[in-house]
């Protein structure tokens, strides 16, 4: 079984050859913006996608689609999300397959209401952190420890914090002035947001420039606003904990040992790696990063609520494979989960669902003219097809039930796996029970 | 004959000790949170003191214990297959829908249309289970993901054919919606006379009749997982896809057979309330047997009589809630136990098997043998022990890996793996 805990195997999150020049670039002095680089083709793709977003906000006259508010919406929405996909990751990067990211989550999110009300939101953070890594801790304990199945003991997770919050809530919150046995008080004192200066705030060039309605621009302008708008000191390390862990398991002598922890273990233990101690570490960290995620959703509505998580532990474990175990993937599937989202509630009636037709058919249309232009006639023509019917259903209906625009995230989010092709690979001996010394 | 009951006795011991340890572990929790647990305890254990008390207690049990039963089965025969139908919940949902509308919409004999009720539900439920199947077999997207979407997206979609075409047309406009009421052709009678026939009362209402189905599911299942070729198949597939594939099953195939029996089972799932309960699908339709099923199936060991085990001690513990508000105990304390209790089992058990293996393994490595060939005769000839560990990592913990690793990961190896899974059948 070849593994990576040299520095044989592809680096997975690699930013390939560019970054590396010597190592396995055929041309040492290629740059970034190199032909056929992976930043570039990154770059070029994102070009297309606001060009495609744009063409669609301007036919379907949906500013909505675009519009700052969105952005902001989308932020909030997809960074519980891809908190609990990085908790996800961090752990079966080690080879810890973790189910109980949702009971993380919600102990997360009680810890958060409960830190909150006593302490205000350093409290709530402080709360989450400890209330997830305490879930963290029993996953650890249960599955590296004691070996018992990693799903057996997730799912035991997901039982008993459900439990355990409905219990503490029924114990601590009795006769409290705004709390009960599904719901805390109010998180003491608001947190602070703020605005990047100049561009967002003041002057508010972003702002001028998404009034003025021009496509690509306005888009741009819009995009840009909303994510720099009503900012948190929260909201900004949540965002800078996942090029913090690309860089870490990916570059780091110890990110190394964490992630041969889940590719090979008897090979990492071979060369002298402590497996055991890699493993907790891994599964604390996903408890921490869980509870994280919660804390955005407390903070979101000020205080905890029972079934508050609503299943975006799970979420964030679909977003992790669909991000094929990288940072980069999850937060990519949690955007793209966190803006269909948003524009469904952010659009008054169904109009905004309607035009992420057309901007899907926009899309594909574009997928298919390129296939097509490679000589791939029967992928073309199939993704050509879906575009028609995607522009059709666009142009031909009115409205949507109210049910079905809620099912949106979820179906844009099956339709791209559909669409896009598979190719994940999981790290090797994940969930596979870890003896010490028990390499038969 | 002597070494297999050796081999039950063995199979079967550590999980007693881990039941007992598991309530230890419970009451020092309990203890620990602020609840009495002399208090806890015996609340949970408590039928009640009248007679009349004690068969509504029973009927309770029985009645949370039927649905988690069929819950677990349709995750365990995914899990057979390294296959986590985490979309069981939303099969069932689809099913008890469309099978309610069905049922209320035609007129047939008694047994006829009992019989059509639950064909419709467990062809919904398969064909819910069929767009992962499918999609994992044709585009190779992971079922995790898609039965994760499906589940939200199960929610929605039930409401909207609720309200949009199978609402009872003679509601009031202001009322929750629900699907007409199945005539009395298509409902299963409760069974009277059941407790009695164990001395006890007769309980308020009758234990609701689909506890037989449910028994004659179990049997079914467990034969077919047992005997049938599919059922072998389906094991060696599980266990090792690679040699499955060179021994001539198609693994493809196989995937999309043990999702569709797996959705078709978990249809079943609603059919108690629908046929013996409230006989329509309303909006306060019991979610959530789809996720305990997953702890049953594990629970149980992916094995039919495991999964009753695991149901009646969920179903047990669930129909405990009402004596713990009486207890002035939260009942919340419930889920804590079950969470506790799957836990600590799992746990204990596990020290007890790996001590077990142990301990085998020396007893048959002999003071003389040569260290390489102890090695290999401790895991031809101590099968029993050496092959529940084994049959463990292929069934739960391998579902989401790819197959591959399990051969590789299993303590003694593929061969062990596959030898022993035939112990299994015939044990």
């Amino acid at each position: 079984m070849s593994t990576s805990v040299g520095a044989a195997g592809p680096a997975p999150q690699g930013t390939g050859p560019a970054k590396s020049p010597g190592r396995s670039g055929p041309s040492p002095r290629r740059g970034p913006l190199a032909p056929g680089g992976r930043t570039r083709r990154l770059l070029v793709a994102t070009a297309l996608g606001l060009l495609a977003l744009s063409i669609a906000r301007v036919m379907a006259d949906e500013p909505v689609l675009t519009s700052s508010g969105t952005m902001t919406a989308v932020l909030g929405l997809s960074l519980p999300i891809a908190l609990a996909g990085l908790a996800g990751l961090v752990s079966e990067r080690a080879g810890v397959v973790n189910i109980g990211l949702e009971g993380m989550m919600i102990l997360g999110t009680w810890g958060a209401g409960y830190g909150g009300y006593q302490y205000g939101v350093w409290g709530a953070f402080l709360g989450a952190l400890l209330a997830g890594t305490f879930g963290g801790l029993l996953h650890a304990v249960a599955t590296v420890s004691f070996g018992v199945d990693h799903i057996v003991s997730g799912v035991a997770i997901n039982l008993l914090a459900a439990g355990a919050v409905r219990f503490l809530s029924e114990l601590l919150y009795k006769g409290v002035p705004g709390g009960g046995p599904t719901q805390s008080p109010t998180v003491r004192g608001g947190v602070s947001t703020f605005d990047l200066p100049v561009l967002s705030s003041g002057p508010d060039l972003l702002g001028r420039a998404e009034d003025t309605g021009l496509p690509v621009v306005a888009d741009l302008a819009g995009i840009l606003r909303g994510f720099t708008t009503d900012l948190t000191v929260f909201a900004v390390l949540g965002l800078a904990l996942f090029p913090f862990f690309a860089f870490f398991l990916w570059r780091t002598a110890l990110g190394l040992r964490w992630r041969a922890a889940g590719e090979n273990p008897y090979a990492a233990q071979s060369l002298g790696v402590d497996v055991y101690r890699m493993k907790y570490l891994a599964v604390l960290t996903s408890g921490a990063l869980s509870g994280l995620g919660g804390l955005f959703i407390v903070l979101f509505s000020g205080l905890y609520k029972e079934g508050q998580t609503g299943g975006r532990g799970f979420i964030g474990l679909a977003a992790m494979i669909f991000g094929n175990w990288r940072p980069g993937g999850v937060v990519g599937g949690s955007l793209l989960f966190g803006f269909s989202d948003a524009v469904r509630l952010r659009s008054s009636g169904s109009g905004g669902v309607l035009a992420l037709f057309l901007f899907a058919a926009i899309l594909l249309a574009a997928l298919a003219v390129r296939q097509l232009a490679r000589g791939h006639r029967l992928h073309g023509a199939a993704l050509a097809g879906i575009a028609t019917a995607a522009a059709l259903t666009w142009s031909g209906l009115d409205s949507l039930p109210n049910e079905v625009t809620t099912m949106t995230p979820y179906i844009v989010t099956l339709l791209v796996l559909v669409i896009s092709s598979q190719n994940l690979r999981m790290p090797t001996y994940d969930g596979v029970v870890y003896r010490r010394g028990e390499d038969h | 004959m002597r070494t297999r009951v050796r081999a039950a006795a063995l199979a079967l011991l550590p999980a007693l000790v881990a039941l007992l340890v598991s309530l230890v572990v419970l009451a020092v929790v309990l203890a620990l949170i602020g609840v009495d647990p002399v208090t806890a305890l015996s609340a949970i254990f408590d039928f009640g003191r009248t007679p009349r008390a004690q068969s509504n207690q029973t009927r309770a049990w029985i009645s949370q214990t039927v649905p988690l039963f069929l819950a677990g089965l349709a995750v365990s025969v995914a899990f057979r297959m390294n296959l986590f139908n985490i979309g069981v919940e939303g099969q069932y949902r689809m099913a008890a829908l469309v099978a309610a509308a069905a049922g209320a919409a035609v007129t047939l004999p008694a047994p006829l249309h009992v019989t059509f009720i639950l064909a419709v539900a467990m062809l919904t439920g398969a064909a819910y289970a069929a767009v992962p199947a499918v999609l994992k077999v044709t585009r190779g997207i992971n079922e995790v993901i898609t039965t994760i979407m499906l589940n939200s997206i199960a929610v929605a979609l039930a409401a909207y054919l609720l309200r949009e075409y199978f609402r009872d047309p003679d509601l009031p406009a202001n009322t929750n919606p629900s699907t007409s009421k199945i005539p009395e052709s298509g409902r299963v009678p409760g069974l009277d006379g059941l407790l009695e026939l164990f001395g006890m009362q007769s309980p308020s209402r009758p234990v609701n009749g689909f506890l037989l189905i449910a028994l004659a599911v179990g049997i079914v299942v467990a034969v077919v997982l047992r005997s049938s070729r599919f059922g072998f198949a389906l094991r060696v597939s599980g266990l090792n896809l690679n040699a499955a594939r060179a021994g001539g099953i198609p693994a493809n195939r196989m995937i999309i057979q043990a999702m569709l029996l797996s959705g078709a089972l978990a249809g079943l799932i609603g059919m108690p309330q629908v046929l013996g309960e409230h006989y329509s699908y309303r909006t306060e339709f019991t979610a959530g047997f789809g996720f305990s099923g997953i702890a049953v199936a594990l629970l149980g060991r992916n094995n039919p009589a495991g999964i009753a085990a695991a149901a009646l001690l969920f179903g047990f513990l669930d129909r405990a809630a009402p004596s713990l508000q009486r207890a002035e105990i939260p009942p919340s304390v419930v889920t804590i136990a079950q969470g506790v209790i799957v836990l600590a089992v799992v746990v204990v058990d596990q020290i007890g098997r790996t001590r077990l293996r142990k301990a085998e393994e020396s007893r048959a490595a002999g003071p003389s043998a040569p260290a390489a060939l102890a090695e290999v005769s401790g895991a031809a000839s101590t099968g029993p022990p050496g092959r529940t560990g084994n049959a463990e990592t292929a069934g739960t913990a391998g579902n989401t890996g790819t197959t591959g690793n399990i051969g590789t990961a299993g303590n003694t190896g593929t061969a062990g793996n596959t030898g022993t899974a035939e112990k299994e059948a015939t044990a």
